[in-house]
């Protein structure tokens, strides 16, 4: 700034910060197109910021890329196939070229979608890696919101994340079911003629729904142009701004990491955008479309040329939803029939209801709450962004663990029938394994993954506690021999000690300071009782302390008398190696 | 019980010192870690290895080249897409080991398009791998929460606001703006809400078979109809049902009948009407039989019953014919034909409803009645 | 020693002599094994009634009585085999011809076995006899079953409303309560197909005329042909089972490739020491 002789405006100065360098030469020459927008925009800054953003390494990181790699392609392929597509269920008499339905009535979107298959160039090969893509799209997200919730990605910032991704899988499953109901053939319309019958037995306004949304009786015209401007505009639109947040939270939060040497809950260990992940990231796009389309290629999906045009008359056996939707109707296969009520001249089907209103939902809400029924156990606020190991915290995975088992009960009794004549079983005995099993797997599950979980993590501390082999003999005056055990932790022992010691929360004193009695709360007592659930039988990780105490025996004369205590693995032995 | 017990209740000295520090062996139980910090330490980051192509030029020409080949395949298989698009027609099939004959377009199209993709995918994938930075690069972070003179700054610029709007001084303003607010968007959920689809009124109790379209609003006089073969449209006699045969009908003036030109056929709704007409028309030996009504309402151990699941209304046409069983494929609901169609598997509550049959003066299957209740799935005011 | 020897404590070279042990095995059993007892008198004459109920009484009356008039087990409403009369030439030419009969075992249901145990000419024998008894199906004509002048789009119309909900929308089979199935239609012949319909064997209802016409049937026939004749359009059908499939593939093989291309590309690093100075020991210490 001006160092000139001072002036009496010079006061009103005082404060102001110096103005920046004139921008060097290299700046000032950034490329024609990149200049003339950061003229305009400022994006320099922001663009700048998002390229040395760094993330860290792992391939579980990449199944979330996966789901958002085949949404895209979802988005670009049913782009295409609008193009062609005739969301309408006016009648037509179909006459393209495939023999089997020449001169069989039918409506004009299931038409169109023969059209496509048969009768447009590369029509059959993108209608086939749009549901293949929204298959990936399910799985990949499922198997991601199993990754984030058993490592506790979910905690504290990410709970707003974990909330959008619980929506955006809610509506993918919806987007799904829409769009394939879309063709109107006869396996996805005993799908919505399902639905329909689930529908109008809602309580009280059950018939008026299902008319609202028809537009009237079963199944009417309305119903495919509906599903698709739910499926083409509305959806996506929620689908596509959901994602965006989730995606750009991931940013400004920065991606969790594993614990490991030199990674700490303060720092983010791992490559830049540019070059690294602009080229691993952006090459996986390539290689999931690349797969997607090599399977749309060799394997065939929902060929609704073999299924016929809908008819409410005729049924296929082995009627089923999308994978994605089996869990609702295998527990509406599983509900007994005796959960439907009739009393005053009303019908309240539980039978139904249960299953098909009141699960989904459910479901959704239970794993969108999850974060803050943690927190409010753990009483924990601090920013969480390193990752657990799940042995680590038994409870929560076993906890996940019984859930995924109750789901796939339902997913997989919804294919009791294929079952039954693959494996030569009778359905009804298979109904009952799972109706039973619902009830009795789950808890047991629970149960075996904490303990599977507390014996990894005692293995963990004996590995620890074992020291280092040395293979120096020591033999000590009385005549006594063992192997001196290295205590010092090596670098690859250190995620096996990083974990933070938990215990459960206790009660506030029955007595306050003062002598008087302490009312204590339900809702504390519950939170008491929770954290117990939790951490009663926690096994914390090695400390310096302990690691030393283990061998403290093997130094000098003292102690080698007394027994092995609880934290050595075992007593002392000569010449192993 | 925890494994590591950090604190003992009862007799508790305090540490002479921090705990960190060594104590003597005089000074009682003391609670320490002797000497040693609480925690490990973090060994910081492992010492970087490099990759061949790091080290050695060769190798990383040799990366060079595998990736360019890579990029290389893509731009082939872009190629081959182009080419394939224009030499493969529709009809053409293909024979491939383990899949069979199958459309040759798809094939071709899938695979080019996949070899165009995968190779780019690969390619960029590899050059990252083996020539790109491949040190850890450690960024820190800072805590997410705003500073506190930034919150305090909102706060500031949000009171003052709302100071200056004078809202708190002015309530008259505040509930009236809570009230339109509240409101404003009633007039479009209603729009949807009200427009989306007729009122049932009747419809759903109400069938083909009670005289003619049974849509909301109608109400049409009950005559009999004949029982029609679907999707054929052929009348049924009475001796063409034999013991152990299952027929599938829908009512007469619904499906055009191939043997009557002249006779009248639903022009609009007819899927809705079939999604409600749907009839299964089977025969029993009339001993096993249980029921009397369901003897009368057939004719001659000829029973026709509503095809329509009552659970969520998928069709029942799986007919055994040894165990007199209807099974319905959606999600197993099973009816004993014998008795009265009863449910006796199955998440389905209510037996299928019986239409009452009789013969007319030709010997052709009729209806003598509508349905005594409403077919197909529950519903709240079904009664 | 040479290359073989020098890999003999290679830790596959157990699983391989153990896999050549069990073919040797296998090969030596198939070509020394006892043929199946062959229950058949030898090749007959002309087919007559006589005959018929020869073969009838030596391979079938065990369970449908001496005279065909079937046979209780005593166990209450169980029977042993049912009475055949009325079911004509045309169930036991179905019955016998898809070798569901003669019946190896008590079971949910007479399973189609590849090998059928009698020839064509004893078959046609036992079904004169049968046929003999009293009047029954009788096995169609040439034309009848010809899908060349049936319509597959109204065969396939027909399939889907009769058929379809227990033998699924491709032929590919479907299940019943209690461990019964309708059998996958692939494979069968056109004659049995229209025998399954006209006689309606164990679970499976009677389709007599009067229900489809022969026209009608013939149509089925046609589309099932065209159905099985039809090119897999989009690539493998996967059984034709429908969402099922479809879901396990992306499960098993989608995610399967999605999780293994990241795993299996690994940076290549030159054959140096590893990363740390010293390896602990035996005790596993880097947990993944």
């Amino acid at each position: 700034m001006s160092t000139t002789t001072a002036r009496p405006a010079d006061a009103l100065r005082e404060g102001d910060t110096p103005a920046e360098a004139a921008p060097s030469g290299a700046a000032r020459r950034v490329g024609g197109i990149a200049g003339w927008v950061d003229d305009r925009t400022g994006a320099a800054k922001p663009v700048g910021y998002l390229m040395k953003k760094v993330f860290p390494d792992h391939w579980s990181f990449m199944l979330g890329e996966i789901a958002m790699y085949s949404m895209i392609i979802c988005l670009i392929t049913g782009a295409f196939l609008t193009f062609w597509f005739v969301p309408s269920a006016g009648h037509t008499v179909y006459d393209g070229s495939f023999v089997p339905l020449r001169g069989v009535g039918m409506s004009e979107a299931y038409a169109s979608t023969l059209n496509i298959s048969f009768d447009i160039k590369g029509g059959l090969i993108i209608r086939q890696i749009h549901h293949w893509a929204a298959l990936m799209f399910i799985v990949a997200l499922t198997v991601h919101m199993f990754r984030v919730f058993f490592t506790g990605a979910f905690r504290k910032p990410r709970e707003i994340n974990w909330v959008i991704g619980t929506v955006l899988a809610l509506l993918a499953i919806v987007e799904g079911f829409a769009g394939y109901s879309l063709p109107d053939d006869l396996l996805s319309g005993t799908g919505i003629r399902a639905m329909a019958g689930f529908v109008q037995t809602a309580p009280v306004i059950g018939t008026y729904l299902v008319y609202g949304i028809f537009g009237g009786p079963f199944p009417g015209e309305m119903i495919i142009p509906r599903l698709y401007s739910v499926h083409i505009l509305l959806l996506p639109a929620i689908l596509i701004g959901l994602f965006t947040a989730h995606i750009g939270l991931v940013f400004v939060q920065k991606h969790t990491q594993y614990p490991g040497p030199g990674r700490t809950n303060e720092n983010v260990v791992g490559f830049p955008v540019m070059p690294v992940y602009a080229a691993k990231a952006g090459g996986f796009f390539f290689i999931v479309f690349g797969v997607l389309a090599m399977i749309s290629a060799l394997v065939q999906i929902n060929p609704v040329w073999a299924y016929g045009p809908y008819d409410p008359s005729p049924v296929t056996a082995g009627s089923q939803p999308d994978w994605y939707m089996g869990f609702a109707d295998g527990a509406l296969r599983l509900l007994p029939g005796w959960l439907e009520f009739e009393f005053w001249g009303y019908t309240l089907s539980l039978n139904i209801a249960l299953g098909a209103l009141v699960l989904l939902p459910l479901v959704y809400t239970v794993l969108g709450i999850y974060p803050f029924v943690e927190r409010w156990v753990t009483k924990d606020d601090r920013e969480h962004h390193l990752l657990d190991r799940p042995r680590n915290n038994p409870v929560r995975t076993g906890i996940g663990m019984a859930g995924i088992t109750a789901y796939s009960i339902f997913m997989f009794a919804a294919g009791n029938d294929i079952m039954a004549i693959k494996l030569g079983m009778s359905i009804n005995d298979i109904t009952w394994f799972f109706r039973i099993g619902l009830f009795v797997l789950p808890p047991l599950m629970f149960w075996v993954t904490k303990r599977i979980c507390l014996s990894l993590q005692r293995r963990d501390r004996d590995t620890v506690l074992h020291g280092r082999e040395t293979g120096t003999i020591i033999r000590t005056p009385d005549g006594k021999y063992f192997e001196r055990h290295d205590t010092e932790l090596t670098a690859d022992q250190w995620v096996l000690v990083q974990h933070d010691p938990v215990a459960p929360l206790e009660l506030e004193t029955e007595v306050d300071e003062h002598g008087v009695a302490r009312k204590t709360s339900r809702l504390a007592k519950a939170k008491v009782a929770l954290s117990r659930f939790y951490f009663a039988d926690a096994v914390n990780p090695v400390t310096p302390a302990e690691l030393a105490a283990a061998h403290h025996h093997g130094e000098e004369h003292e102690a080698i008398e007394a027994a092995p205590s609880a934290d050595e693995s075992e007593p002392a032995q000569v010449g192993r190696h | 019980m925890n494994e590591q017990e950090t604190h003992h209740p009862g007799a508790e000295v305090e540490p002479a010192s921090t705990s960190s520090t060594a104590v003597r062996l005089d000074e009682g139980h003391i609670i320490g870690t002797g000497g040693v910090p609480e925690r490990f330490t973090n060994p910081g980051l492992p010492a970087h290895v490099a990759r061949a192509a790091d080290l050695d030029e060769a190798a990383a020409r040799r990366a060079e080249k595998q990736v360019a080949t890579l990029f290389g395949l893509s731009i082939l298989g872009t190629l081959a897409f182009i080419v394939l698009y224009f030499a493969v027609d529709l009809d053409q099939t293909v024979f491939v080991p383990g899949i069979g004959v199958t459309n040759a377009s798809n094939l071709a199209l899938g695979t080019t398009m996949a070899l165009g993709m995968l190779g780019i995918g690969f390619g960029a994938v590899h050059w990252a791998k083996t020539l790109m930075p491949d040190e850890e690069v450690v960024e820190e972070r800072h805590p997410m929460r705003a500073s506190d003179e930034s919150r305090e700054r909102v706060v500031k610029v949000l009171a003052e606001g709302g100071e200056q709007s004078q809202i708190t001084r002015r309530p008259l303003i505040k509930y009236t703006m809570g009230g339109a607010l509240g409101l404003f968007a009633v007039p479009l959920v209603l729009q949807v809400a009200g427009s989306l689809g007729p009122m049932p009124q009747k419809s759903l109790s109400r069938t083909f078979w009670n005289g003619g379209p049974s849509g909301p609003g109608e109400d049409p006089e009950f005559r009999p109809l004949r029982l029609m073969r679907d999707p054929e449209g052929t009348p049924v006699k009475a001796e063409d049902v034999t013991i152990g045969s299952v027929f599938h009908i829908m009512p007469e003036g619904l499906l055009p009948n191939p043997d009557d030109p002249e006779a009248e056929y639903l022009e609009k709704h007819i899927l809705e009407e079939k999604a409600k007409a749907a009839v299964i028309l089977i025969r029993l030996d009339e001993d096993l039989i249980e029921s009397q009504k369901q003897r009368d309402w057939g004719h001659q151990g000829i029973v026709a019953y509503s095809k329509i699941c009552t659970h969520v209304g998928c069709p029942v046409g799986l007919y055994e014919q040894q165990t007199h069983h209807l099974l319905c494929p959606c999600h197993q609901s099973t009816f004993d034909v014998t008795q009265d169609c009863k449910v006796i598997f199955g998440p389905a509550k209510r037996p299928l409803p019986q239409l009452k049959i009789t013969v007319d003066d030709e010997g052709y299957l009729v209806s003598a009645a509508p349905f005594a209740e409403a077919v197909g799935p529950s519903f709240w005011e079904r009664g | 020693m040479n290359s073989l020897a020098a890999r003999r404590r290679h830790p596959a070279a157990i699983a391989v002599l153990i896999i050549l042990g069990l073919f040797l095995t296998g090969a030596v059993y198939a070509a020394f094994a006892p043929k199946p007892a062959d229950a058949t008198t030898k090749a007959l004459p002309a087919q007559t009634v006589e005959e018929g109920k020869a073969l009838f009484r030596a391979n079938c009356a065990s369970c449908h009585g001496l005279n065909a008039e079937g046979r209780a087990t005593g166990n209450g409403d169980k029977v042993a085999g049912p009475a055949l009369a009325g079911v004509g030439a045309g169930a036991v030419e179905f019955q016998m011809g898809t070798g569901r009969m003669p019946l190896a075992g008590p079971k949910v249901q007479a399973p189609a076995r590849g090998e059928v145990k009698f020839s064509q000419d004893q078959i046609d024998a036992i079904g004169a006899y049968i046929a003999s008894l009293s009047p029954g199906p009788e096995r169609p004509s040439a034309e009848a079953i010809d899908p060349t002048k049936g319509d597959p789009a109204k065969g396939g119309e027909l399939f889907r409303v009769n058929c379809a909900m227990c033998h699924n929308f491709a032929g590919a089979g479907g299940a019943l309560t209690r461990g019964k199935y309708a059998p996958a239609l692939t494979g069968t012949s056109d004659e049995h197909i229209y025998l399954a319909m006209t006689t309606g064997p164990q679970s499976m209802p009677v389709f007599n005329d009067s229900n489809l016409s022969p026209e009608a049937k013939r149509d089925i026939i046609a589309f099932l042909n065209t159905i099985e004749e039809q090119p897999k359009q989009g690539g493998l059908s996967l059984g034709s089972m429908g969402p099922v499939s479809e879901g396990l593939f992306a499960w098993v093989f989608g995610l399967g490739i999605f999780v293994a291309v990241p795993c299996g590309s690994a940076p290549n690093r030159p054959s140096t020491p590893s990363r740390f100075p010293t390896r602990p020991s035996n005790r596993r210490s880097v947990p993944r």
